[in-house]
């Protein structure tokens, strides 16, 4: 295995827009309100970025193609930017570009910028991407809870748990993100709810109510990048480290090979494994301190936790339903709210995760700040249970 | 000896109650309240009379991969879904049949599902053909509050024609072509117009159609007293009496028109009738097949003691057994176009179809094939220039493979209330293949609820959207619960 990206790239700043129906703002207006931030946070002025990478996903609403909207929108100083696109995971994809370029000496420092303006539909939920030519001619007319509510059916078909067991634990998992996000001032959702209320939500797509789907936002993020020595030598102490970026992809074995069962993401556990070696993590639920995962619905948030090796395969209902993932917990999920609460511009949301391990590491969380957490981890998913994109990140506290 | 060596049929499995529909008009229409009985076939949204007829043809040829023995296709239907394209090209390319066969759309008249049969026949009989495929799909619109609309009903039959046809012997045909104009419907239009049923009756169909069941029984040798089973559709109370009468047929071998429990099919119905007749005629058995339309057409058949054997495995009887009552009459005016309903900006998609890329795709998408690996034997869904089988990603190596006829069984699914559904909530889902290969796609003619994990399911071909923008119609295979499949383990622990 290659020597992997650990500690050879630190965070010098972050930034990132309230979340929500931001009828105010244009996704330019959203960029400059992130960048502005974690401009200030690193310190530095536009003339000292290197390169930039720009993630959006939809091109149907929000700012079109290319990499000029950020580049206009910022004012930067016609230095590269390159827009990257891979579904819900394109913030984590402009993360990994702008951290490679800084590993690879390409760039003294760089900026990853994610945006997403959804709320220029006219309608509630995700618009329709494009899907090509072919897609249309055989895939269901479907929509992303639909897609990922697929996860349910296979789950309590694997596992025994029954309808209404599973359907009280996933409301578990959006009663501890709301819970979250009450103290969080730029979440989307800033309500607690009950069991419940969630339980009793209008149905979305079976057994996903209204409670289980993830807020639709406009928002931006943005992290800016260097290596350790440039850090120090601008005066950084304490410093968040890159230390592990990883990314899996479907290949369609999920979808057409008779082996997957569709109660998991195949990627996210490859994804997983690479990044605790990378990190050189060996006991991830005893050792990473707190997590943002990609909850775009309360049953993708509850397999994830399997997934990613936290909760025990078929256990993670149980897990959910015992607290382990309440800020309380041992290891705390979404404690900013997550996509849940937060909010999911598309194109922002893997950079927002980061951001909130960002602010956890440097104890700048506030009324949600956890006690000495030293790995964070983010888990930023695109596509379905049965084709998708699955990027998992690790940063932790220098030296660990 | 030509004749029919199989046949199939097929009607939609909802059934509109008369009773819901004139209760819902009577306030408009109180006149239609005595019509108030029984229920006719209803095709759900996604069915027309391509996808029906595809359904009645494979219901005729039977599953299986063998198909190159089918030289010639014809469609009949006046409802065809397509003025300008080949609509026999598309029940062709569902049916995997081969390139090199004939093909025609045969359409114009109520008569012309008969027409057809009697071409086919002929041509087979000529030597043009050895095995004829003719299949007829009927999907009548009529305006709401009509008469039409509570007597049609929509369905579809198909028979394969060979030169030693063992079902039925073709003894004769009789014909009588006449600009009789009892009802018409312009290229253009959307519903038929009707003139007075009195004087279809009397001077139409009473006058008309005796010729030609005289002619046909003149070329079989028969008289008309030797005829067992007499097919006749009409939507008029007793008019297969009444020209059994004047004929001299026996009045017992009049047959029901199935007008109480499916409706009228147009075109496909003496189709409909003639296969529900061979469902239970014995070897020996006369049947005639006659249908009324600017003229008509009449058909004579023995009976042959392979009729057994070219049985279907749904037929008529089947079809009819297979029903589930609708009784929202609201329903069907959706499902027929005929209320402007609020869709949601969710249905403003474009459903542009790529011709170019169906047509690259065409056995993957109008015929199910996917491809099995040479080396491995692993089966998929698409057919790739890669192989899927994660060890071993052979290039090339794949044959095509058929799943239309495979059974499969849900292995995921969900109920989607939010996409755009003409019958919410979308049901969909992965579906696991017995042989192997898997498809996430749409499950159709299910309730909520009738779902889960493990529910067995068979292929049909559907209607996958609608581009109203552009008038194309988007074709491709949907599961529906194989609830025959279901009921057998309950029935084997009954034992």
């Amino acid at each position: 295995m290659a020597a992997g990206i650990k500690d050879k790239v630190a965070i010098l700043g972050m930034g990132c827009s309230k979340f929500g129906e931001r009828w105010d703002c244009g996704p330019d207006d959203l960029m400059v309100e992130a960048y502005v931030e974690a401009m200030k946070d690193a310190g530095i002025e536009a003339s000292q970025l290197d390169a930039a990478w720009f993630s959006t996903h939809i091109d149907e609403v929000g700012t079109g193609k290319g990499g000029t909207p950020m580049s206009i929108a910022l004012r930067l100083p016609n230095i590269a930017v390159t827009r990257v696109e891979n579904f819900c995971a394109s913030g984590s994809e402009a993360f990994r570009g702008a951290v490679y370029a800084v590993a690879a000496g390409a760039a003294d420092i760089a900026i990853a910028v994610g945006v997403e303006k959804l709320k220029d539909t006219g309608y509630g939920g995700l618009p329709t991407a494009n899907p090509g030519t072919l897609q249309p001619q055989v895939m269901p007319n479907g929509s992303a809870p639909g897609n990922f509510a697929q996860l349910a059916s296979a789950y309590r078909a694997k596992h025994g748990v029954s309808r209404e067991e599973l359907k009280r634990a996933i409301a578990h998992v959006s009663v501890k993100s709301h819970a979250n996000g009450v103290k969080n001032a730029k979440a989307h959702l800033q309500k607690a709810v009950t069991e419940e209320q969630v339980m009793n939500a209008p149905m979305i797509a079976e057994p996903l109510g209204l409670f289980d789907c993830c807020g639709v936002s406009d928002g931006a993020a943005a992290a800016i990048v260097t290596t350790p020595e440039i850090a120090r030598a601008m005066g950084k102490r304490n410093l968040v480290m890159v230390k592990a970026l990883q990314l899996s992809v479907s290949n369609g074995s999920e979808s057409q090979y008779n082996q997957w069962d569709g109660s998991y993401f195949h990627t996210a556990r490859i994804a997983a494994g690479k990044a605790y070696r990378e990190a050189g993590i060996t006991d991830p639920r005893n050792q990473i301190s707190m997590m943002e995962v990609h909850d775009c619905f309360s049953i993708t948030e509850l397999v994830t936790m399997e997934d990613l090796f936290i909760s025990a395969e078929g256990q993670g209902w149980r897990d959910v339903m015992d607290g382990f993932y309440d800020a309380d917990g041992k290891v705390p999920c979404q404690i900013d709210g997550g996509l849940k609460c937060f909010g999911h511009p598309i194109g922002a949301s893997g950079l927002r995760m980061l951001y909130e391990m960002y602010l956890q590491l440097q104890g700048r969380a506030g009324p949600r700040q956890l006690h000495d957490p030293v790995f964070g981890m983010t888990h930023n998913l695109g596509g379905g249970p049965s084709s998708n994109v699955c990027s998992v990140a690790i940063i932790g506290q220098e030296g660990a | 000896m030509v004749g029919i060596a199989a046949w199939g049929a097929y009607a939609p499995r909802l059934r509109l109650s008369r009773k819901a529909a004139c209760a819902a008009n009577a306030w408009v229409a109180p006149n239609l309240m005595a019509k108030a009985k029984g229920e006719r076939a209803m095709a759900n949204w996604d069915e027309d009379a391509l996808t029906m007829a595809v359904e009645a043809a494979r219901d005729c040829l039977g599953p299986g991969d063998g198909r190159s023995h089918v030289d010639a296709i014809t469609f009949a239907s006046t409802t065809a879904p397509f003025a300008d394209r080949l609509n026999a090209g598309v029940v062709s390319a569902a049916l995997t049949l081969e390139k090199s066969i004939a093909g025609a759309d045969v359409t114009g008249s109520q008569r012309c599902g008969l027409t057809a049969l009697a071409q086919a026949l002929t041509s087979v009989r000529g030597g043009a053909a050895k095995n004829a495929l003719v299949a007829a799909g009927e999907h009548r619109r009529a305006r709401a509050a009509s008469a039409q609309e509570l007597d049609f009903g929509d369905g579809a039959a198909a028979f394969l024609v060979s030169a030693d046809g063992p079902a039925a012997e073709f003894l004769g045909h009789g014909v009588v072509t006449d600009d009789f104009v009892d009802h018409f419907r312009s290229a253009d239009g959307e519903f038929d117009y009707n003139w007075e049923e009195r004087w279809i009756r009397d001077e139409g169909i009473v006058k008309l159609v005796p010729p030609a069941i005289a002619a046909a029984l003149k070329q079989a040798g028969l008289e008309a007293s030797a005829v067992t089973h007499f097919c006749f559709p009409s939507t008029f109370n007793g008019m297969g009496a009444t020209l059994a009468k004047r004929c001299g047929i026996a009045p017992e071998a009049v047959r029901d028109t199935l007008g109480s429990v499916m409706g009228e099919a147009g075109s496909a119905h003496g189709l409909i009738l003639l296969a529900h007749a061979l469902e239970s005629a014995k070897p020996g058995d006369i049947i005639l097949a006659a249908q009324f339309g600017q003229g008509a057409e009449a058909l004579v058949f023995r009976v042959g003691e392979g009729v057994a054997s070219g049985r279907p495995r749904r037929g008529v009887t089947g079809s009819l057994t297979d029903r589930k009552e609708e009784a929202n009459y609201l329903k069907f005016l959706f499902f027929n176009g005929l209320v402007e309903w609020d869709k949601g900006m969710r249905a403003e998609k474009d459903n542009k179809t790529a011709l170019t890329t169906l047509y690259r795709n065409e056995d993957m998408i109008l015929g199910l094939v996917g491809g099995k690996c040479r080396e491995t034997g692993v089966v998929q869904f698409p057919r790739t220039r890669i192989s899927v089988a994660p060890n071993n990603p052979g290039v090339d190596t794949q044959d095509p493979y058929k799943f239309a006829d495979r059974t499969a069984r849900v292995l995921t699914y969900s109920a989607d209330y939010l996409t755009f559904s003409m019958a919410p909530p979308n049901h969909y889902g992965m579906v696991d293949f017995e042989g192997g290969g898997r498809i996430f796609m749409d499950i159709t003619d299910v309730d909520p609820g009738d779902v889960d994990t493990g529910l067995a399911v068979k292929m049909m071909f559907r209607l996958k959207e609608v581009d109203e923008k552009r008038g194309f119609r988007r074709y491709f295979w949907k599961a529906v619960p194989d609830r025959a499949a279901a009921a057998k383990p309950a029935a084997l622990a009954a034992e």
